[in-house]
């Protein structure tokens, strides 16, 4: 551990550590491109240049290990001479673009230029290097050459943690250029991840493009909901209206990156939404209050019970919804409607694409969280068979879809009960085919934690109340409930949360203090203690 | 042009006089009638204005309705990039970007409009604008419409003017 000295700030930090992430860790920014935690160090942009005692020149900070004794300095003119003139020279021939540029607003160039450039130009603007803009070089990506500051991040990120080293430098000096090879375009599953990590605005995201300023954009913690694995999230937010997920560090599930599937995972919460409650009688769908919808499902329920007992009454979990919500639907199905009919599926249509990396073939956030609350896949496939053999009167049925059923086998299977309520975010067949559709919150409006494919639950942060009359699942679970005569109080995620570390082994001692940004190992059994 | 600053004293209290205001309906009527007997002595160069068919020509730093400029071949010069809506106190500029076929455009207002009913006239758009593509120099000041929608230029009419 070798103790140094910054700016007049003595500390002590583990053998092997540069100077920018030592400097980091006592909150001493380092102006910064070509380095990056998650890469290797190249040390090719110059900007991260600090003096240092002993030494005849400035040294670059990021690839100069801290010994003993070291004595650092970061804000002297020297240095501040030596960090303006390397920014002169990135801006030589750049476009200044920003205007059009998508990067305005979290852009390295800009912020650097106004914490140490302010200079004027001194280079003319009909001298300047053009090289090729808006070009589509796959995956997520459109490449502006001129905006390059040749930091080589890309480069290595395709060749460390993709391995699939499509781009590359070309030409030389004024005339370098980030490229693809000709005829062969980004073909990797992290493409998205070139827009975060690119300092600047060369690389920026096909699907976010001109969509909207990032200035307007608010962001809230979440969780990817499009996989097993439970990427850390930044959700961002203009309104009511989701415009794209940035990856937040965790080095435990996702270090920095994301899959380009994830990233599209927001627009569920934007797109073909149920926003109304809607009854359906005779074959006549008639948007209703809530406390209509409610009252009549659970007058449907309670009638089905009453007249051909509780187990004529089934309930479908949902593996896209929260710890929280799963305890609640369990608790409804075993003490409230007494039914053995209780499952989940984690299975979904289309392609489950899978990699050893983060993409998992479950496509749910939340599988894992179901099977440690004692909701089984084998529970759906007992209930899928009653259904099918005409024994369910009346089905509660969580999330936008059944399994991996087509659409026609979804309708197939729910004509055969009297009564579907359904409970979930998005329009689908089977939204089309229930008795009762209780539209509910997004990943986006609502909180709660998920438990991963490892069991680590992480907790996802509501953005915005809920849109149109949709409503937080915990508020509809418990109105049914109570209807029903539970008489269930519950205020919020938090409080369901304190009722579920009691009460469920592998939740014990968790609180949401304890499972913190980060999230934290679930038990699969074991004997409860207290947080760390 | 030098900027002249009439700095005008106001009186702490009002007088008697001034506070029934009598008086000061006869002095403005005496205005009324002076510019009457005026027009009808000689008819050239009347202080009355045949509004709206002829207008005053306003100073060349009037802030009027606004304006979209155009490029040389008819596009809009602007470039969607939203200094304009984000400076703007009134949040009355409403764009959206799209891809423009001009590769060299590259960015262009879909949707440009501005709710005349809440701007405030104060100019922060025209100064936030990088490309010069936003003016107030139109010189009309009103803009009588009988509905509410009228009032919200678009950007073939913000082109037009
Ligand atoms: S990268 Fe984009 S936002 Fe950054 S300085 Fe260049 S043009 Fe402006
Ligand atoms: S494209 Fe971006 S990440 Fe790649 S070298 Fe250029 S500036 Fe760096
Ligand atoms: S003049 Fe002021 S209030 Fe009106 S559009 Fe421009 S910035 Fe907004
Ligand atoms: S500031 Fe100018 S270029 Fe930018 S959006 Fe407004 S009018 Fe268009």
């Amino acid at each position: 551990m070798p103790t140094f000295t910054i700016n007049g700030m003595t500390a002590s930090v583990p053998d092997g550590t540069m100077i920018l992430e030592a400097a980091r860790q006592i909150g001493i920014e380092i102006p910064h491109y070509c380095y990056h935690p998650k890469l290797s160090i190249a040390g090719n942009c110059r900007m991260c240049l600090v003096e240092v005692e002993k030494f005849p020149k400035l040294q670059i900070s990021c690839n100069t290990v801290v010994t003993e004794g070291m004595v650092v300095r970061t804000d002297t003119e020297k240095v501040r001479k030596a960090v303006t003139g390397v920014l002169e020279l990135m801006l030589i021939h750049h476009p200044i673009d920003c205007p059009i540029c998508d990067q305005a607003g979290e852009c390295g160039l800009q912020n650097y230029y106004m914490k140490f450039g302010l200079h004027k130009s001194r280079y003319a603007l009909e001298e300047k290097v053009h090289k090729k803009k808006v070009q589509d070089i796959g995956g997520q990506i459109v490449l502006d050459a001129e905006r390059c500051i040749l930091c080589s991040r890309c480069v290595r990120f395709l060749r460390e943690v993709t391995g699939t080293c499509e781009m590359e430098f070309f030409s030389r000096s004024d005339h370098s250029e980030i490229s693809i090879f000709p005829g062969r375009p980004l073909n990797n599953n992290y493409t998205g991840n070139l827009a975060d990590i690119c300092p600047v605005g060369a690389l920026t995201n096909k699907d976010f493009r001109f969509k909207c300023r990032v200035w307007f954009l608010k962001s809230a913690d979440s969780i990817c909901p499009g996989c097993a694995n439970g990427c850390n999230v930044m959700a961002d937010f203009k309104g009511d209206i989701l415009y794209r997920f940035r990856p937040r560090r965790n080095d435990a599930v996702n270090r920095t990156w994301l899959c380009d599937a994830g990233r599209l995972e927001y627009k569920k919460a934007n797109d073909y939404r149920l926003l109304t409650p809607v009854i359906r009688e005779a074959g006549q769908a008639i948007a209703a209050a809530w406390d209509a919808a409610l009252f009549t499902t659970a007058l449907r329920l309670r009638e089905a019970i009453e007249a051909h007992g509780p187990e004529s009454v089934a309930v479908i979990a949902s593996p896209q919804s929260s710890n929280e919500e799963l305890f609640l639907v369990r608790k409804l199905a075993a003490e409230v409607v007494r039914t053995p009919y209780l499952g989940f599926s984690s299975l979904t249509p289309g392609r489950r694409l899978e990699d050893d990396f983060l993409i998992k073939a479950d496509k749910n956030p939340n599988s894992q969280g179901a099977r440690l609350l004692g909701i089984t896949e084998e529970g759906f496939v007992r209930t899928v068979k009653a259904i099918s053999e005409g024994r369910i009167r009346a089905l509660l049925v969580f999330g936008s879809g059944l399994a991996d059923f087509s659409d026609g086998e979804t309708v197939a299977l729910l004509s055969r009960v009297p009564f579907v309520a359904q409970v979930a975010t998005n329009e689908g067949a089977l939204s089309r085919a229930a008795h009762a559709v209780l539209p509910s919150a997004s990943f986006a409006e609502r909180g709660g934690t998920f438990t991963n494919f490892a069991g680590r639950v992480q907790r996802f942060q509501p953005g915005f109340p809920p849109r149109g009359k949709a409503k937080n699942d915990i508020e509809v679970i418990a109105g049914l409930a109570n209807q029903l005569g539970a008489g269930w109080k519950f205020a919020g995620e938090e409080s369901v949360f304190r009722a579920l570390a009691e009460t469920a082994r592998p939740f014990s001692g968790m609180s949401y203090e304890s499972i913190g940004d980060l999230g934290r190992e679930a038990r699969d059994g074991g004997p409860p203690s207290g947080g760390r | 042009m030098a900027i002249r600053v009439v700095k005008v004293a106001r009186p702490e209290k009002m007088s008697f006089g001034e506070s029934v205001y009598l008086l000061e309906i006869v002095k403005g009527l005496g205005v009324t009638m002076r510019h009457f007997l005026r027009n009808m002595a000689r008819q050239e160069n009347i202080p009355t204005i045949e509004y709206p068919e002829v207008r005053r020509v306003m100073p060349a730093r009037f802030r009027g309705c606004h304006r979209l400029m155009k490029r040389p071949g008819g596009a809009p010069r602007c470039v969607a990039c939203y200094m304009c809506a984000t400076a703007c106190p009134a949040k009355c500029i409403t764009i959206v970007a799209g891809e423009s076929p001009d590769p060299k455009i590259e960015k262009y207002p879909v949707r440009f409009d501005i709710d005349m009913l809440r701007c405030v006239f104060c100019g922060q758009c025209v100064e936030a604008c990088p490309v010069d593509a936003i003016r107030m120099d139109t010189g009309w000041y009103t803009m009588p419409e009988n509905t509410r929608e009228k009032l919200i230029y678009t950007i073939d009419m913000l082109l037009e003017k």
